[in-house]
């Protein structure tokens, strides 16, 4: 197929084909991973911009790495040490990094819409790392091959995404890729965390993680990000661990080939018990490992062809 | 209208394939066993077939997939599918013999020895293509020919295998007619 996509900004622009097309291409990058040499030509002369207005290891490490894995001069801006600081604009910040003649520009921002404002603007190609509540599309592309790599067919599946899927965007991503895929989704969390439209996804809602779990083949956990809660929607989170919490005997009522995932960073204790977090059938480390070689997937399909 | 001219049906194909294998086996004789590379696409199905075809010591099978490696990359208009790089043997000091089905510019076989170079440093790398076209851009030669051709810049060399093709053979395409 013909991969005409010049920015990945939305799971909901993804076709079925296209993200298959994706995952063939990342099965490719894998390999490199393994080899003692872990560099290809492809992007030589190519430069990627992380432009990070909130603050990310997983995402921003591994952007890094698969740009570097590919040859790309790779460049790392964070909020801090920038000039938004100092009270540029962030229109103002992508008009002076375009002078530059950056390539792509990965994109991570506090507010909602933030990449594709930046894609209506500048000439370079950009990918969106996460833009607020909104969409998170590279955590969903690597969830979804993670668990390909683990039950080979999504279609069918039952997967429950459980936590605060008001600020989520990446249950929002997983949900949009996950029914796209036609895997019956669950979100599951309290009242205050579940907005009533959630349902015009085409997902299901539940609001007693116990009473539904033996119900998944697949439980991705959120974390709870106390920085975006303004007012506690729930009283505390000893509470929220008891009745949303992901703990071994919570997990005796769950199917026995169930997978464990989570986007990172972890909250042990809150939304996962340590034991679970390490369990085998915890595929935390398998997401970041394939998270590697999803972004190299992306930068390579975006960086070659002459239009860019 | 552009003109296509058979060079090669099936069974002159096999022939010219048997005769290849023999090549091997007689390089061989003073040199010592190779591992078969093909590059995809034709290169990895002729690879496999020449190894069929030969006796004696265990010999690996590997497939490389050069895209990564192209000097066009950034010209490109559309994107390469990517194909398997196999390699489950180790590079390092190995006698490699890499295989492809023309040989044109020379630009994929440079494409290929990088590849190759990533994965380790192999002691020897000796070249068989099933056509030579001319044309080189680079200095590289094959070191097992099937077929030389004298072939114009504005003709094309297509081999055709039924494992992935509606035929087998070897045609020219184009020219003026």
């Amino acid at each position: 197929m013909a991969f005409d996509f010049p920015h990945i900004l939305s799971m909901s622009n993804l076709s079925r084909e296209a993200m298959e097309f994706i995952f063939e291409t990342t099965d490719r990058f894998r390999e490199i991973a393994g080899r003692p040499i872990k560099k290809v030509p492809a992007l030589r002369g190519k430069t990627v911009i992380n432009l990070f207005f909130e603050n990310s290891t997983r995402t921003r490490t591994s952007f890094e790495i698969a740009g570097k894995r590919l040859s790309a001069d790779v460049i790392n801006i964070s909020k801090s040490a920038s000039s938004a600081s100092k009270g540029e604009s962030l229109v103002d910040t992508a008009k002076n990094l375009e002078a530059m003649s950056p390539d792509i520009l990965v994109v991570r921002h506090g507010s909602a819409g933030a990449p594709l404002l930046l894609s209506k603007m500048l000439k370079a190609r950009i990918i969106n790392a996460g833009d607020g509540a909104h969409e998170h599309p590279t955590q969903a592309l690597l969830d979804l091959l993670t668990i390909r790599d683990h039950k080979k067919n999504i279609a069918g599946l039952h997967v429950a995404i459980v936590g605060d899927i008001a600020h989520s965007r990446v249950a929002r991503s997983n949900m949009i890729a996950l029914r796209t895929f036609g895997a019956k989704v669950t979100v599951v969390g309290p009242k205050s965390l579940i907005p009533q439209e959630i349902k015009s996804f085409g997902v299901g809602v539940s609001y007693d993680l116990a009473k539904c779990i033996d119900q998944f083949d697949v439980i991705m956990m959120l974390r709870i990000q106390n920085e975006r809660l303004g007012l506690t929607p729930f009283p505390s989170l000893r509470e929220y661990s008891n009745f949303y919490g992901l703990n071994l005997n919570l997990l005796k009522c769950a199917k026995p080939d169930v997978v464990i995932m989570h986007p990172g960073p972890v909250n042990r204790g809150v939304e996962v018990a340590p034991e679970v977090a390490d369990a085998p059938y915890s595929l935390i480390l398998d997401q970041v490992k394939n998270g590697v070689a999803v972004r190299m997937a992306l930068l390579y399909l975006l960086g070659g062809g002459e239009n860019l | 209208m552009k003109k296509s001219r058979q060079i090669l049906n099936e069974q002159e194909l096999q022939a010219l394939l048997q005769k290849l294998a023999a090549e091997i086996s007689e390089t061989e004789k003073t040199q010592g066993p190779f591992h078969l590379v093909g590059i995809h696409r034709r290169g990895v199905i002729l690879a496999k077939r020449l190894l069929s075809l030969l006796e004696g010591p265990k010999r690996k099978l590997g497939s490389l997939d050069i895209n990564l490696y192209r000097d066009d990359f950034a010209q490109s208009s559309t994107m390469p599918v990517l194909r398997e790089t196999k390699i489950d043997f180790p590079v390092e000091k190995s006698r490699i013999l890499l295989i492809d089905d023309v040989l044109f510019t020379g630009r994929t076989i440079r494409s290929a020895l990088n590849a190759m170079m990533d994965l380790g440093r192999p002691q020897k790398v000796d070249l068989l293509v099933l056509v030579d076209r001319g044309g080189r851009e680079l200095p590289i030669q094959a070191d097992l020919v099937g077929l030389k051709l004298e072939v114009s810049d504005t003709e094309n060399v297509a081999v055709r295998l039924k494992e992935i093709d509606k035929e087998e053979g070897v045609w020219l395409l184009g020219g003026n007619t």
